[in-house]
């Protein structure tokens, strides 16, 4: 795996992180084959925030999961800062994921027996140079509820928990599925203020799933997907913030 | 150092399923301990004997003769390897002891009255030695002694050669060679009547016409001799005297018992831990695989984290490896407890100056060590199989199970079905590898059981049918020398006598190729009443005309079998040495024995009828005025009373085999409800869930939990028939192991023993059963509902 290029905080738009080329997925489920992805090619800036849109089945979450390392590709090749995933065994696999990618599940993914500090160090502890997990909570303002267990966070709360613990390994992209999908309106806000917040302050490339399109607005990039293929790729001119979007 | 968060995790998660982590360890204990007590009291007996052997200088050969000159000593002594020779009188008189309505047995030794013995020392307990200059007075045996709590000073009375003579215990004292001692022809000691006394020679050998003789020899070796050698040249040398064949130490009687028990203790101290460590390792399985399929979200997380296989395994083995160490701490410390109570048994009936627990730090370190490899082994597969979970998974919502209609529901049956009994059925049938081994989790449990219960009853069975079909008559008496059989008009004239059946036992040693045995051939009429040999099986034996019957394990011993010939070489008499054919075996269940038809064995031995003793039917209301009678018989040696034996045995058994059995039968329930509480509570906390959900749509607490228990129920139903297979597996497997020349368990399989093991499942199912429901009946519907574990 490469290192992580240095680049000054703050910059929108530079050389892409993830490049994916004729990348394919096929599930195969039973005698049937569901091509999930096809054929797709895409670039993503570096620093920049991408919004990821279509309806269930149109093969985001499985874009993701490639660009993660979590999944692997069926044919096609996906570049890590110009590095072959498509090539990597398992073992490079989690190497890749516990060093280059933070991770925010739909459902939080706590681990419930340990605290918000404890979730968060279980990641801190196993990377080089990561913030302290304190330090990862304040950014999403979650400082005053250090040794609180998932089971007494709302569900807002453990959200952010789950932003701090996948940002505090200083990551190169933090991908997001469906952040928002069980939060509502406005504890929904406050958790994508906390993802922009990283975004800006950490220069850190963000993926956000949705099918929320009014997330769109406060993103670089916007990415419609359709039954495994884009459907549209634009560029925002000027972003909303978290607290400006019409839902 | 702060623990990682991942060892806190770890911790937490111990803690949340303290219940099941708990009911894990103490079946590990269980195992544990068993393996700790058994080990080291192997450890402690073995240890205790050689240092007292060593000290006490127990002979290596021992050698009895009719009488032998006291010059034959230089020329024993002259053999090549022989480092010490001592020599004696030894012997055996009817004894009259106050407060004793039957008469006792009382085995007279020589000792000389300056210095102490050479060979087999004894070791003074309180008292002095006897003087020379008075014939009356002996050194004791202890536990003779303390079993009548006689003083120093007490007389007793020994009946010799027809007179009644004063003994004054003026000693009291342990003997190397009497370590276990049991009255020639009983089973189990009797140290009431029952006495070793050793007596100043000259005095002894006055008595008995042995001036300038004796009549038993026992030798010590020099390091690099050849025992068989040397055995073969005292025997040459005692034979015109009447030798009866030296013996090595290896097949001395009280050192062959304790022999024996070693050999019982290393075999129960391996078999029995290694079932209940297979269990603790196939429950921890079971219980690991599931706690680990509710973590499921938990670990794809922890992988899409960056966490490697390798490390979540560990992860998850230390948690295995954590119950194991307490198993441990725990099992230690109640082999301990089990290991005391074991050896304060062991000094009731094994006589050693001091036999105290000593727990070796190699039995404990191999104890630590086997706890965790078995955890560690149960834990494995469970490990590995669920950190294989894709990463990707945790990225995506639970999946419904997919769920099918069992394969009993047909139709008709379908529509005779509840729900709730529907979803029990479909649950079972989801996974079935998870439904088997639940199965056969509680089947072990049962099976252990089974074992226990069966082996109590076997030894209670043992115990009837040796009295009331081996051996039927009310007493046994023994004479001096062989008489004829005009004797045995004496005896049926003796008050109270209603029967009697004449015996006649010849010593001799049983040859076979290498291997040898001595021990006595039992004449015994064509179709004996009485005293009769007795199949396992209880099937009754004829003694044959055509040669030998033997015991099955003698015959095992000696590797012949029927139709072969074996050497038998007289130790008495003339001595003579014949071939004899191997007629039958009988499968038998205490000692080694041998039984040829009485016509036969006169004529092989070219004698007249001469009996050596009788069985009796006697009078129970005129048991006393008998005994009265015998007391007074110089001809006999030994008298015992078959109420007698079987009150001695059955409190020696009660005693002995009684509390290991216990541990083994609370062992088992421990394993049983282990395992149901397991299965029970991993059932709960999956379907939490779901039950909250019937909860919430109106279903009462009871009928939630005849969803969950039902399935348990049929869970334990069907283990209940597999549990009393493999119950009967592992009894044959235990009897086999635990046979020993001196007694085997018969193979018992009644049905009560298989209802009691299955009724004691069925308790501790209802039990965890309770305590889970206890549960249930706490749900926090809304929490459970909110929560997406």
């Amino acid at each position: 795996m490469p290192s992580e290029p240095d680049r000054p905080a703050g910059t929108p738009v530079g050389p892409p992180v993830f490049e994916t080329v004729g990348l394919t997925k096929i599930y195969t489920m039973g005698e049937v084959e569901v091509a999930a992805l096809r054929a797709v090619d895409l670039r993503f800036e570096a620093g920049a925030l991408i919004v990821l849109l279509g309806p269930s089945g149109s093969g985001k979450s499985t874009l993701l999961n490639i660009l993660g390392g979590l999944d692997v590709a069926t044919s096609g090749t996906v570049l890590y800062n110009g590095v072959d995933l498509t090539a990597a065994d398992d073992a490079a696999l989690t190497a890749y994921r516990r060093r280059h990618v933070g991770f925010v599940f739909q459902f939080y993914n706590l681990i419930p027996s340990l605290t918000a500090r404890e979730n968060v160090a279980l990641v801190t502890e196993i990377v080089d140079h990561p913030m302290r997990p304190e330090e990862a909570l304040a950014l999403v303002d979650l400082g005053h509820r250090l040794d609180h267990f998932p089971a007494q966070l709302s569900g807002g709360e453990q959200q952010r928990v789950a932003i701090a613990r996948a940002i505090a390994k200083r990551p190169s992209a933090l991908l997001c599925d469906e952040p928002t999908g069980a939060l509502d309106l406005a504890t929904g806000v406050v958790v994508l203020e906390a993802l922009a917040r990283a975004n800006r302050e950490l220069g850190t490339t963000t993926i956000v799933i949705t099918h929320n399109a009014s997330i769109a607005s406060m993103a670089d990039m916007v990415v419609r997907l359709a039954d495994g293929q884009i459907a549209s790729v634009e560029h925002n001119v000027t972003k909303l913030s978290a607290r400006e979007l019409i839902w | 150092m702060v623990p990682s968060a991942l060892n806190r995790k770890l911790l937490r998660d111990l803690v949340a399923m303290r219940g099941q982590a708990l009911a894990i360890a103490c079946v590990i204990a269980a195992g544990i301990a068993m393996f700790v007590a058994y080990l080291s009291n192997f450890g402690s007996l073995e240890n205790t004997r050689q240092a007292y052997y060593e000290r006490q200088r127990f002979a290596d050969v021992f050698a009895t003769v009719t009488r032998a000159p006291a010059r034959l000593r230089d020329r024993i002594a002259a053999i090549p390897g022989v480092s010490v020779v001592e020599t004696r009188v030894v012997a055996d008189v009817v004894l009259d002891v106050p407060g004793l309505d039957e008469p006792a047995t009382g085995r007279l030794l020589s000792v000389p009255a300056a210095g102490r013995p050479r060979l087999n020392d004894l070791h003074m307990r309180s008292g002095r030695w006897v003087s020379a200059d008075r014939a009356d007075e002996v050194i004791a045996s202890e536990a003779f002694v303390e079993a009548h709590g006689f003083a120093l000073g007490t007389r007793i009375y020994a009946v010799i050669n027809g007179r009644r003579r004063a003994l004054t215990i003026v000693g009291v004292a342990l003997s190397p060679e009497y370590v276990y001692s049991i009255r020639p022809g009983e089973l189990v000691p009797d140290p009431k009547r029952f006495a070793i006394l050793w007596m100043e020679h000259d005095s002894l050998a006055s008595v008995f016409d042995m001036e300038g003789a004796f009549n038993e020899v026992s030798l010590g070796l020099a390091r690099d001799a050849s025992a068989d050698a040397v055995i073969a040249d005292l025997d040459r040398l005692l034979e015109p005297y009447g030798g009866r064949g030296a013996i090595r130490r290896a097949q001395q009687f009280s050192n062959w018992s304790v022999e024996n028990e070693l050999t019982q203790l290393r075999t129960f101290g391996f078999f029995v831990p290694l079932i209940f460590l297979l269990v603790a390792a196939f429950v921890l399985n079971i219980a690991l695989t599931r706690a680990l399929a509710l973590q499921r979200p938990q670990l794809a997380a922890l992988k899409a984290l960056g966490y490697s296989n390798r490390e979540l395994a560990w992860h998850y083995i230390k948690w295995a490896l954590v119950i194991a160490g307490a198993g441990a701490v725990l099992g230690i410390a109640l082999g301990i407890w089990l290991g005391s109570a074991m050896l304060r048994l062991y000094n009731l009936y094994f006589k050693f100056p001091l036999l105290a627990f000593d727990l070796s730090a190699g039995v404990m370190l191999a104890a630590v060590g086997i706890a965790l490899a078995s955890a560690a082994i149960g834990a494995f597969s469970a490990v590995i199989r669920a950190v294989r979970v894709s990463p990707a998974e945790a990225m995506r919502p639970e999946i419904p199970i997919r769920y099918r209609h069992s394969a009993i529901e047909t139709a008709w049956v379908r529509r005779r079905l509840s729900t709730t009994t529907r979803m029990i059925l479909r649950n079972l049938e989801r996974q079935p590898v998870r439904a088997l081994t639940t199965i056969v989790g509680i089947a072990f449990a049962a099976a252990i059981l089974q074992v226990g219960f069966s082996l109590l009853d076997a030894m209670d069975r043992l115990m009837t049918n040796q009295f009331s079909v081996a051996e039927r008559q009310d007493m046994t008496i023994t004479f001096v020398e062989p008489l004829s059989p005009a004797a045995r008009f004496a005896v049926s004239r003796l008050p109270g006598v209603l029967r009697v059946e004449s015996e006649r036992i010849v010593p001799v040693r049983l040859r076979a190729g290498h291997r040898v045995r001595t021990l006595g051939i039992t004449g015994l009429p064509p179709d004996p009443d009485l005293k009769r040999p007795m199949n396992r099986d209880l099937r009754v034996m004829r003694p044959s005309r055509e040669g030998l019957v033997l015991s099955a394990i003698l015959a095992r011993v000696l590797a012949v079998a029927p139709g072969d010939v074996v050497t038998v070489e007289v130790l008495v008499g003339s001595q003579p040495t014949r071939e004899v054919r191997v007629a039958g075996v009988v499968d038998d269940i205490f000692g080694i024995s041998a039984y040829m038809e009485l016509d036969q064995l006169h004529s092989f031995l070219r004698e007249d009828a001469l009996l050596s003793g009788a069985s009796l039917i006697i009078d129970p209301a005129r048991e006393r005025e008998l005994t009265r009678a015998l007391k007074q018989q110089p001809a006999l040696s030994g008298i015992a009373a078959k109420h007698v034996v079987l009150e001695n045995f059955r409190k020696t058994m009660a005693e002995n085999m009684g509390l290991m059995l216990t541990f083994n039968v609370a062992f088992a329930g421990v394993i049983a409800f282990g395992v149901v509480y397991n299965a029970a509570r991993v059932s709960l906390s999956e379907r939490s869930r779901e039950l909250a959900s019937l909860r919430v749509l109106g279903f009462t607490r009871a009928e939630i939990s005849i969803i969950l228990l039902g399935e348990l129920a049929i869970l334990t139903l069907m283990a209940l028939p597999v549990g009393a297979v493999i119950g009967h597996v592992l009894t044959a497997l235990l009897v086999r192991a635990s046979e020993s020349e001196i007694y085997r368990f018969p193979m018992s399989l009644t049905p009560r023993m298989v209802a009691l093991s299955a009724l004691t499942v069925v308790v501790a199912s209802i039990v965890s059963g309770l305590l889970v429901r206890r549960r249930l009946d706490r749900l926090d519907l809304v929490g459970v509902l909110k929560l997406r574990e």
